[in-house]
């Protein structure tokens, strides 16, 4: 059952993630992003990290995602074309493409089954993040204080 | 559950894809879009890791993917500040014109 | 028929009737128990969303001193059927310039964010639909989508009004989401686990000799918490007195104007829906969950308790809705930001200053006085500058 749960899900994010790269309309792609978001927190799911899973659901879809829609409706124009199709970057991203798929497929020590392990609780992860973590928690703390005064300071309007 | 190699395969997938739309769309929001999803590829690859390694039981994979999970939020916040600080003066969202800086 | 056999009904009937399907592999079951548990709530919410709409109608008609919709049924009570119809005879409209697969998925996508919000809340003993170890997060994550759902009904649309009302509707919720979360960290910080069956379970127990239970809202932080708690989620469902978004008098009816029929039905859906998750959540936080108030009442089945705790919340919504004016929406946010944000903090505050005093009347005294002074310098701070005229009052002559 997990192999076809594994199939459906990945069928859903990779053509999520399709669209969102070569759609036309702007808003368009956004919304396949949020599905492509999804997808890929119900492959944290599937892996057994749910509390990861949760915060990708919250962050990317209710915070990222929202953040480009509504840049997207601030930054809009009456002539609605969003520039031309530039067809070396696609070769450069299949060239990107057939690299790993070779690196990956080389190694034969990728192809092991899935350890028995027991679910990672939320409690465990409260505890490591602040005794063993708890310096990355506070640089990351300051790190969106400052993404957050930053990105006001570019936004404000300058005073006439 | 399938295995290693299938994750990988998928999240090699979604990082050549997020690179497509990084690299071949004009548009300045298409490129954070990429980028968004080339940062999602990688934690994929960080928890898949992280499942199928010889140690499970530390939670160092988790506690990776949570932070760039966060960063990746605070990037993307201060990018789009930046296309709509861009947009006030130029007018214009292809990244194309940018380049008062060239020669 | 003893009093546990009541409590479980539900759950032993579950289990009779999975045992008809006694061979089958285990992810038939799996499936099959999901599937069971989805239709029960959805069962149950659809018949309350059907009971809240007539006497949300009837409640404020009689705040209003007239009667409400009594003409369908014995007092007004088979009123959603004749509305229910009328919604699915309309014609629906859907403008020519709308982005017709936005406008369709809007109102999907945010019912269906505040149905799946609704399967984490416990509704009695062991009658949770799905028990998750991040249930609060899970919640909270569906809740954030909903904001999506608001902006492709706006932008759907291709409608000045409903893209400004979306815009207003997302500044809101967006604010008042900050609160909404912190209030909720003390419990979490108290109970130690994000699953709602654990923190229904560590308000169990009764002090005073079984008088007075041990809910999380009889502590100061407890209270605090739960009246931000209780007014966020006012604002998260576009209530009254926060209901600019759909405010007839001020933008026709905000990102839903181009939608009719059966479509408007669904927002109004997912509005009611929202009502009920998160006054279903402010139960499970802070009134005990399926607790029962009085030790003597136990035998009372838990499920009546939730519903009946829920159902005074509700009466709570409806009469703040019956006698509020609607807020201005700057002072909305300013609201938020400087005020809800800081009291949210003081209770993370006067919550762990409870804990450290173990839990005792010198805990409470402290956990009051944090309270009450970040209270007060806060009314102080954010109220300053205004000064009012002498009121004078003029009668018809």
């Amino acid at each position: 059952m997990s192999t076809a749960a594994f199939i459906v899900i990945a069928i859903l994010t990779l053509a999520g993630a399709l669209a969102a790269a070569s759609l036309s309309k702007l808003i368009h792609a956004a919304f396949c992003l949020v599905v492509a978001f999804v997808g890929i927190a119900a492959f944290y799911f599937l892996l057994g990290a749910e509390f990861v899973g949760l915060v990708q659901v919250f962050i990317y879809v209710g915070a990222v995602a929202v953040l480009i829609v509504f840049t997207i409706l601030l930054t809009r124009r009456a002539d609605e074309n969003t520039g031309g199709f530039n067809w070396g970057g696609v070769v450069i991203a299949i060239a990107v493409f057939s690299g790993l798929i070779w690196a990956i497929l080389q190694t034969p020590a990728l192809s092991i089954a899935a350890p028995q392990i027991e679910a990672l609780t939320v409690k465990r992860i409260g505890e490591v993040l602040m005794t063993d973590y708890v310096w990355p928690l506070q640089c990351v703390g300051l790190l969106l204080t400052a993404a957050l005064i930053g990105g006001l300071i570019l936004v404000m309007e300058e005073k006439r | 559950m399938p295995t290693l190699t299938l994750f990988l395969l998928i999240s090699a997938a979604l990082f050549c894809i997020g690179l497509l739309a990084a690299l071949s769309r004009r548009h300045a929001i298409f490129i954070l879009i990429g980028i968004e999803m080339m940062l999602a590829a990688a934690n994929l690859n960080f928890i898949a890791f992280w499942r199928f390694g010889p140690q499970p039981q530390s939670p160092t994979g988790v506690m990776v993917a949570i932070f760039s999970i966060a960063i990746a939020a605070a990037e993307a916040a201060v990018g789009l500040a930046l296309v709509i600080a861009v947009y006030r003066h130029y007018r214009t969202t292809s990244v194309d014109k940018f380049d008062q800086l060239k020669g | 028929m003893t009093s546990e056999f009541v409590d479980q009904i539900f759950v032993v009937a579950k289990h009779r009737l999975l045992l008809l399907l006694g061979g089958s592999p285990d992810w038939v079951i799996q499936i099959a128990s999901s599937l069971l548990n989805i239709a029960a709530v959805l069962g149950v919410f659809l018949t309350l969303f059907a009971l809240i709409s007539v006497m949300e109608r009837k409640i404020l008609a009689r705040i209003q001193n007239r009667y409400g919709p009594n003409r369908v049924g014995p007092f007004g009570l088979l009123q959603p059927v004749a509305d229910g119809i009328k919604m699915l005879i309309k014609e629906d409209i859907v403008p020519i310039r709308a982005d017709k697969v936005v406008h369709f998925l809007a109102p999907i996508t945010m019912v269906a964010s505040t149905i799946l919000a609704l399967g984490v809340i416990p509704y009695g003993r062991n009658m949770t639909p799905f028990a998750i170890d991040g249930g609060i997060l899970f919640f909270f994550a569906v809740g954030s989508a909903t904001e999506l759902g608001v902006f492709m009904a706006g932008w759907g649309s291709n409608n000045k009004f409903s893209m400004l009302g979306a815009m207003r509707a997302i500044a809101q919720m967006v604010s008042y989401e900050l609160p909404l979360i912190i209030t909720v960290l003390p419990v979490i910080m108290i109970v130690g686990s994000l699953s709602p069956d654990a923190i229904v379970a560590a308000q169990d127990g009764y002090t005073l000799a079984g008088i007075v239970p041990r809910w999380f809202v009889f502590t100061p932080w407890g209270a605090a918490a739960f009246i931000l708690f209780f007014v966020s989620g006012l604002v998260e469902s576009n209530r009254t007195p926060f209901d600019v978004p759909e405010g007839e008098s001020e933008i026709v009816a905000g990102h839903m104007t181009e939608y009719s029929g059966f479509k408007y039905a669904i927002f109004f859906m997912a509005e009611y829906f929202g009502m009920f998750a998160v006054s279903g959540l402010a139960v499970t936080l802070f009134l005990g969950g399926w607790h029962a108030p009085i030790s003597a009442l136990q035998f009372i089945p838990s499920y009546v308790w939730f519903f009946a705790k829920l159902a005074v919340l509700l009466f709570v919504f409806i009469w703040i809705r019956g006698t509020l004016p609607r807020m201005r929406v700057d002072h909305v946010m300013g609201f938020a930001w400087k005020f809800m944000l800081p009291m949210a903090f003081a209770c993370i505050l006067a919550a762990a200053v409870w804990h450290y005093q173990a839990h005792g009347l010198a805990g409470w005294l402290w956990s009051l006085g944090v309270v009450a002074i970040v209270y007060f310098g806060l009314s102080r701070l954010v109220d300053a500058k205004k000064r009012f005229a002498p009121r004078t009052y003029r009668f018809a002559e």
